[in-house]
């Protein structure tokens, strides 16, 4: 918590909603009944973090908190209830390795070691250039794509060290990559169908 | 209002027994005196059931129950003692104390613990854990609450007591399970004037009392019953002194006052009365204050009382007068033949034909039957904290509406604000205001006017403007009186009722100040007043009593050194018109006495003796002279009866509390209210204790 109050004279611009997502929020908070406005912290807190270079600074919580009159403890509780939610700031691509027993028992160790290696940073850390953010992170629900790697809002499966690490590289190159299977199979169809990607 | 509540019949340890419908299984064990070990339940606040340690077994269910979170329904067969109920208690409390530093020896909750009580009655002998225990970084909770967040079993009481009784939603649970910490957001102290009362609620050493940190064990204090005075609530408290010394001050539960909580200042202010006390006479000589005994102190003020004419002496009593001394120095003035008198140092404008012209009438206790309340002027947080609670209580539980008149504040509660000046009284009274038809709707409508409106110049308007809309509106009626006066000063009602107020013709507060600039009062004797202009009494002859060398006592002349509120039995009348009793705790310092025995003493001197020779006396002439002091168990309103309103010319006013933490001598002289004042400016000022 000492650290986001530090990251809060680091902020340039207050945090605010533009006009567009200012209409999206009301929509939000118009679906829930009357004097149960502050249901709506979860999908503006989200909706903030999108718009806040994916993290949730000191004052777009105070923010979203002023909108719904909640107090900021109340959704300082939420942001850190729910691991989704970064309290922190992140590089522009956030890389969460799953490294639940499914994963695990595939192969996650190296491609989280792959991943540690080529980016030269440890878990939870972000490198000097603001790209990438490295966290391990609990089950990603594609356990029969496992190794899975989240990258902000797209799943990589069936990885290994070498696609990790082409994928690193294509981003850092600025190449745009393709998500879902490495190894082209089709959603989740058994390993040895023939199914390519494109019939599907 | 008495609904029938139905009873329901339950089967607890084979004992059948009837319960009121709607009870929790944990009440129903209650009912039955069957005890329940708890840490997260607590009967003030909402229902949380994780600490998982009232688990009960319920016939036909397969699993234990946590029987604070259960209704109770009929014919339920509860088994508090079998083997299943044993057994989960014991594994719950290995798993509570696997998080647990074993430190008891060095937590000042050691002695008085919850969770070390529970552990020697129902836990498990030993630890089958082997691994490293948890630990977590101390929080900075601000100057009255320390931390110890390693021993947190995260029962959130504090959380929810912030959240629902303070209605200052500082403190949260942050993090996800083992991560979970209780903290203020960005570790920002803790600014609830009720803050306090979290050190009481935990179950645990997780939160004590910084100023009362390694300075005692429980098991040695001696603890009294008594009463705060430090506004005019009259909580009632508990005074647990070690070694002649105050240690620390407690709630005690009264439902009917304060519930189970105490304000901060109440609790935390007695580091004051160590410091900066007066322990023995003085007299100014040439300037100089010089240190005397007593005979010497009495003949230097007796010289110059007899020297003046009775016109030219006046007498004013302070904040935390009690009502023996106020009552012997009115005697005393009377025998001098001096009227002019007053216990109203703001100089507030309150009728005393009968006691509910200036009482809180509704009482604390039914603020939770009123449907609608109209503070006039006041900032009932700061003048009243535990009133406040109870407002806010009832706003959220009875459906109670606050609208309010005056300088805006934040009261904790949603309030209507009608505007800030007090000349919309006017219109409310007259009907033109939007707000007078919601009050004729009224069922039990209630008004509340702060010290700061009555004190304001026109207050005289803004009382009797009130009274009319009180009359007018149905405010009394049947056995219901929503007039009510808050008082901020814990001796003001019990001047009022021995009418230590101006004689016929006698001046009051502001008129004697008046007087004593151009010189027509010569001799002015303060009983502990140190609220008032003391530029005014630049050349009169000042006697000064009180405990403490703060203002009024660096312009006396002759000082008396009295006992402190926790040095003496003596009556205090809270804002309803509640006459509790003080009892000694520690004796006064040096030599230091009790107030009523300095004035009998002076009487003597002065050759107008008082016929009291024990408290005893002076109690049973109070109870034959105002009928109100003859049964303190019951509080004696005397007749409603009309006051002719006046309009309300200048609505102007100003909140007479700025500064929660400092409002008389005894706070003053506090070095953790200094910190608090200070806290509130900056919070991270403090952070180096």
């Amino acid at each position: 918590m000492t650290q986001s109050s530090k990251y809060n004279s680091v902020q340039r611009k207050k945090f605010y909603f533009s006009q567009p997502l200012m209409d999206k929020a009301k929509k939000i908070i118009a679906q829930y009944p009357e004097g149960r406005e502050r249901s709506a912290i979860l999908p503006l807190l989200e909706m903030a973090q999108r718009h806040n270079g994916g993290w949730l600074s000191p004052d777009a919580l105070e923010y979203v908190g002023d909108m719904l009159s909640l107090p900021i403890t109340r959704v300082w509780e939420i942001a850190t209830f729910y691991t989704m939610f970064n309290t922190q700031p992140v590089g522009k691509f956030h890389i969460q390795v799953c490294g639940t027993p499914p994963c695990y028992l595939c192969g996650s160790k190296e491609v989280k070691r792959a991943c540690q290696k080529w980016l030269g940073i440890k878990v939870g850390e972000t490198t000097d250039d603001k790209m990438f953010t490295l966290t391990e992170v609990e089950c990603l629900g594609a356990c029969a794509n496992a190794p899975v790697v989240q990258i902000n809002d797209d799943y990589f499966e069936d990885l290994n060290a070498e696609s990790i690490e082409k994928i690193l590289q294509d981003l850092a190159d600025g190449k745009k990559i393709e998500s879902g299977s490495m190894t082209g199979r089709t959603g989740s169809a058994p390993l040895n169908t023939k199914i390519r990607k494109k019939d599907a | 209002m008495t609904e029938e509540i139905k009873k329901i019949q339950v089967i607890i340890d084979d004992k059948e027994i009837d319960v009121p419908e709607g009870v929790t299984v944990l009440q129903a064990c209650e009912i039955a005196e069957q005890e329940i070990p708890v840490f997260c339940y607590h009967s003030k606040l909402s229902i949380a059931g994780n600490c998982r340690m009232c688990l009960v077994q319920v016939e036909g269910k397969r699993n234990p129950i946590a029987s604070c979170a259960m209704q109770a329904s009929h014919g339920m067969k509860i088994s508090t003692k079998s083997e299943m109920v044993t057994k989960a208690r014991k594994g719950n409390l290995e798993f509570l104390l696997i998080n647990h530093p074993l430190d008891c020896p060095v937590c000042d909750q050691g002695g008085e613990c919850d969770l070390q009580d529970i552990t020697m009655a129902y836990g498990p002998s030993s630890s089958r854990f082997k691994d490293n225990k948890r630990a977590v970084k101390n929080k900075n909770f601000g100057p009255l609450i320390k931390t110890e967040m390693t021993r947190c079993i995260h029962c959130t009481r504090c959380v929810r007591f912030a959240t629902e009784v303070a209605g200052a939603e500082e403190v949260g649970a942050f993090g996800r399970g083992e991560d979970m910490e209780i903290s203020s957001y960005l570790e920002q102290a803790v600014t609830s004037e009720l803050s306090g009362n979290m050190i009481d609620l935990c179950p645990v050493g997780a939160l004590t009392s910084k100023p009362y940190a390694f300075k005692a064990r429980s098991w040695e204090l001696t603890p009294t019953n008594s009463i705060d005075v430090m506004d005019a609530v009259g909580s009632n408290i508990r005074v647990d002194s070690k070694n002649n010394e105050v240690m620390r001050i407690l709630p005690i539960a009264n439902e009917a006052v304060n519930e189970e909580w105490l304000s901060d200042k109440a609790r935390f202010s007695y580091d004051g009365l160590m410091t900066q006390r007066l322990d023995r006479p003085y007299i100014r000589q040439d300037g100089k204050l010089k240190a005397v005994e007593w005979h010497e102190a009495f003949i230097f003020a007796a010289k110059e009382i007899k020297k003046h004419n009775a016109d030219e002496i006046a007498a004013l009593s302070g904040d935390l007068a009690d009502v023996e001394s106020q009552f012997c120095l009115k005697e005393l003035m009377d025998k001098i033949g001096s009227l002019h008198r007053d216990c109203r140092q703001d100089g507030a404008f309150l009728p005393m034909d009968e006691r509910c012209d200036y009482l809180f009438n509704t009482t604390i206790e039914s603020i939770e039957q009123a449907d609608h309340c109209l503070i006039v002027g006041s900032n009932v947080r700061l003048e009243a904290p535990i009133i406040n609670a109870r407002i806010r209580k009832s706003t959220l539980h009875h459906g109670l509406k606050v609208a309010y008149v005056g300088p805006s504040a934040d009261l904790t509660y949603k309030t209507e604000s009608l505007g800030d000046k007090l000349s919309i009284l006017n219109k409310i009274l007259s009907g033109s205001h939007a707000y007078a038809k919601t009050l004729k709707e009224a069922k039990n409508p209630m008004i509340i006017i702060g010290q700061g409106a009555l004190a304001s110049p026109d207050g005289e308007g803004i009382y009797k403007t009130c009274r009319a809309i009180a009359d007018k509106y149905g405010f009394v009626h049947d056995d219901w009186n929503g007039f009510n006066i808050l008082h901020t000063a814990a001796g003001r009602v019990g001047g009022l009722d021995i009418g230590f107020t101006p004689g016929e013709k006698g001046k009051d507060t502001r008129k004697i100040l008046q007087a004593a600039e151009r010189n027509e009062i010569k001799v002015v004797y303060l009983l502990g007043a140190d609220e008032i202009d003391e530029d005014a009494l630049k050349n009169t002859f000042v006697i000064y009593q009180g405990s403490h060398g703060d203002k009024a006592a660096h312009i006396a002349n002759v000082i008396f050194p009295a006992a402190a509120y926790t040095e003496k039995e003596a009556l205090y009348v809270n804002t309803e018109g509640r006459i509790q009793q003080t009892r000694r705790a520690v004796f006064p310092p040096g030599e230091a006495k009790e107030d009523w025995k300095i004035i009998r003493a002076l009487s003597e001197i002065l050759h107008k003796k008082l016929p009291y020779d024990t408290r005893k006396d002076i109690l049973s002439k109070l109870a034959k002279t105002y009928p109100a002091y003859k049964d303190f168990s019951r509080i004696e309103k005397g007749q409603w009866h009309e006051i002719k309103a006046i309009e309300v010319r200048r609505g102007m006013m100003t909140l007479p509390i700025n500064n929660y933490y400092q409002t008389n001598p005894v706070a003053r002289a506090s070095v953790t209210m200094a910190k608090c004042t200070v806290g509130k400016k900056d919070s991270k000022s403090w952070e180096k204790d």
